[in-house]
């Protein structure tokens, strides 16, 4: 009743090609960032921002990183984690070594370092497909697990590769508070969620999903592979250098690279493939999904173990903590192999035709 | 020269055990086109099962002799693997046939996370050491011909072994034994083997079994070094490039994968190490298996990847 597109006529190309042609869809966008930037700081208390927003933000922009590459591009990687450690530790060789660069400089610039490494490390998808791209890529992750620990310039001399970095200062503005970073986060996230929109709906965007499907008659059609998995893995990289760089410098304040290991790598994928793979509103579903439920589990539990009357030890409920998120994944991958995004669109079609479905 | 040998030789040995590992991601690639991660969690899982019921049943039944109570334990780890096996089958497997090979992964990822949270509720978090009476000691060899000999890791030398037999005996159930054929008649092609009668599901039972009494013996060994602690379940990362180097639907690719690997990081980190940090052993493992990726991208003994639009 509300959802529904007949009767809006398009009587310009430039009305076709908007990002989101629907009016509702537009609307409901705008609101959703309205309410993110003013609703939400009022609403929240401080916990809420320092536990769950901020990741959640954070690692949403991580996992659209991954849904570029893995969504959209079709190029498996295991070494997210990588290229995260990679725009965190440059961002911070930035910060510390060039006297007055401004924070978000430095993590912009930690991004595209982060791009430039992911360029080094993607080059080998021009020869290696599918699981053997996807194994091969954790050389990526090893490799820099290893750089951050061992060789002492990466980190300024800092042992064991721990770094901090105080307030972020951006224009006389000081992210300190809560609600300063989740604003500051959100800020990044929604111009870099734009530039992602637009990108995937571009000429470049296409080519990568052209690889995606069939990476031999995209390039009989005359797509460069060679170009389009590249860029893929620079814009990918890019993304998640950004989002490393904000996760050390914003979120941690002082990390050292087991923030960025392997698990993280795995972590971001679920994300992605839980929450949908190209789609980008399955990076957002999926980090929702992966930061809620933990913490969710973790209050819920010693609260069952009570009203059962059992006395649930630490150790017992981390165990079924992990019990329960691995089955739910199992779960989730059964009942919608496609994401939870997918059920967001089948939830949207019945809704254009509710109240009257047939 | 003397020292040269020793490490060639400790690399070939402990590339044998990473090619055990590497069998099980194989044995289920090649039959359910399964990229099991939680090959790992199931080396964890059995490690512990068998450390810890060798504990228990000497108390229960007042066995004394060490033998008897080790087979015994080692006797419920295989019935516990086969539980295990089929449980993955029934309640998850079977209901994602058909995925892509992403999906599959992320569920065999989910696997890894229960089988570690009930492994660990079930048996403890601690450190637990398993004794099958391999001898410790090392001994010396070829004293006559070089000076000082080469020192051999005995334990090493029968886990080797061990993995050896494991593997031949492998091949002649794949080659000879009517179970191995039809097994081998799915991994080719799905359809056609269901379509001459062969029950898929059971097949895969099957392999998850297999695959977990591989788990059982790597673990059995590297528990032995290691002791069965969490950290087993990296020795799955450790085989990794292993198996892409191989080939991921080749058992021969398996193991000569794990003697070139093996043989790679332990001179690697020997004579490259020192100037760089050291340490470097897993990564160099990976970069090793992508440049042969790079030359023959379906790994050294892989089916041909043939592309057609």
């Amino acid at each position: 009743m509300f959802y529904r597109e007949n009767g809006q006529f398009k009587t310009t190309y430039k009305a076709d090609q908007q990002a989101f042609v629907i009016p509702q869809d537009r609307w409901a966008i705008v609101a959703i960032v309205v309410f993110a930037f003013v609703g939400v700081p009022l609403l929240v208390d401080e916990y809420m921002f320092r536990a769950i927003l901020v990741p959640f933000l954070i690692l949403s922009l991580a996992a659209l990183g991954v849904n570029i590459l893995v969504g959209y591009c079709g190029q498996i990687t295991l070494g997210a984690g990588a290229s995260m450690a990679v725009g965190a530790y440059a961002a911070y060789n930035f910060l510390v070594r060039v006297d007055g660069m401004p924070a978000l400089a430095a993590i912009l610039l930690g991004g595209l370092v982060a791009a430039a490494a992911g360029i080094v490390f993607g080059a080998p998808s021009l020869r290696v497909r599918g699981l053997y791209l996807a194994v091969a890529t954790l050389a990526a992750q090893f490799f820099w697990d290893w750089a951050f620990l061992r060789i002492k310039w990466f980190t300024n001399n800092s042992s064991s590769g721990n770094v901090s970095v105080s307030d972020i200062n951006l224009l006389g503005w000081t992210v300190n508070t809560p609600t300063d970073k989740y604003l500051f986060c959100l800020g990044i996230l929604v111009a870099f969620t734009m530039m992602a929109k637009n990108l995937l709906r571009g000429n470049m965007g296409r080519q990568w999903m052209a690889i995606r499907d069939m990476d031999v008659a995209a390039a009989v059609i005359g797509i460069r592979p060679m170009y389009a998995k590249l860029t893929a893995f620079a814009v990918s990289s890019f993304y998640l250098g950004v989002a490393g760089a904000l996760w050390g410098f914003v979120n941690l304040g002082s990390w050292e690279p087991a923030a960025f290991s392997i698990d993280r790598s795995l972590q971001l994928l679920f994300m992605v493939i839980i929450g949908g793979l190209g789609a980008i509103s399955g990076g957002f579903f999926g980090a929702a999904f992966i930061v809620i439920l933990p913490i969710f589990l973790n209050q819920m539990l010693p609260l069952v173990g009570g009203l059962l009357g059992l006395d649930v030890s630490i150790a017992l409920a981390a165990h079924v903590e992990i019990i329960i998120f691995g089955s739910l994944i199992v779960f989730f991958l059964i009942v919608e192999p496609h994401g939870i995004a997918r059920l967001w669109a089948t939830g949207r079609e019945k809704l254009r035709l509710w109240p009257f479905p047939h | 020269m003397a020292f040269f040998l020793e490490t060639l030789l400790g690399g070939l040995m402990s590339g044998m055990l990473y090619s055990l590992v590497a069998l099980g991601f194989v044995l289920i690639f090649k039959a359910s086109g399964v990229f099991n991660f939680a090959q790992g969690a199931m080396v964890l899982f059995a490690a512990l099962a068998m450390a810890r019921f060798s504990e228990w049943i000497p108390g229960w039944l007042g066995i004394e002799s060490l033998f008897v109570a080790n087979v015994l334990a080692f006797s419920v780890a295989v019935v516990i693997m086969f539980i295990v096996a089929w449980l993955i089958e029934r309640l998850a497997l079977r209901h994602l046939v058909n995925q892509e090979g992403a999906t599959l992964l992320m569920a065999t990822l989910g696997i890894a996370y229960v089988l570690d949270g009930i492994g660990q509720t079930i048996f403890g978090s601690d450190i637990y050491k398993i004794d099958v009476g391999m001898p410790k000691e090392p001994v010396m060899m070829l004293e006559s011909v070089f000076e000082g000999g080469i020192l051999i890791n005995k334990e090493d030398f029968i886990a080797a072994l061990i993995a050896a037999l494991l593997v031949i005996s492998l091949s002649i159930f794949f080659q000879k034994t009517a179970t191995g054929r039809a097994l081998r008649a799915v991994a080719d092609d799905h359809q056609a083997a269901q379509s001459i009668g062969i029950p898929l599901g059971r097949i895969w039972v099957i392999v998850w079994c297999v695959a977990g009494i591989t788990a059982l013996v790597a673990g059995i060994i590297w528990g032995s070094k290691l002791g069965a602690q969490f950290s087993l379940q990296t020795v799955a990362l450790r085989a990794l490039p292993v198996v892409i180097l191989g080939g991921l639907t080749s058992v021969p690719g398996a193991i000569i994968g794990g003697l070139i690997i093996g043989v790679g990081e332990k001179l690697s980190e020997v004579y490259l190490g020192p100037f760089v940090g050291g340490g470097i052993e897993i990564w160099f493992a990976y970069m090793l298996a992508l440049v042969f990726l790079l030359f023959r991208p379906q790994g050294l003994f892989g089916e041909k990847i043939i592309d057609r639009v």
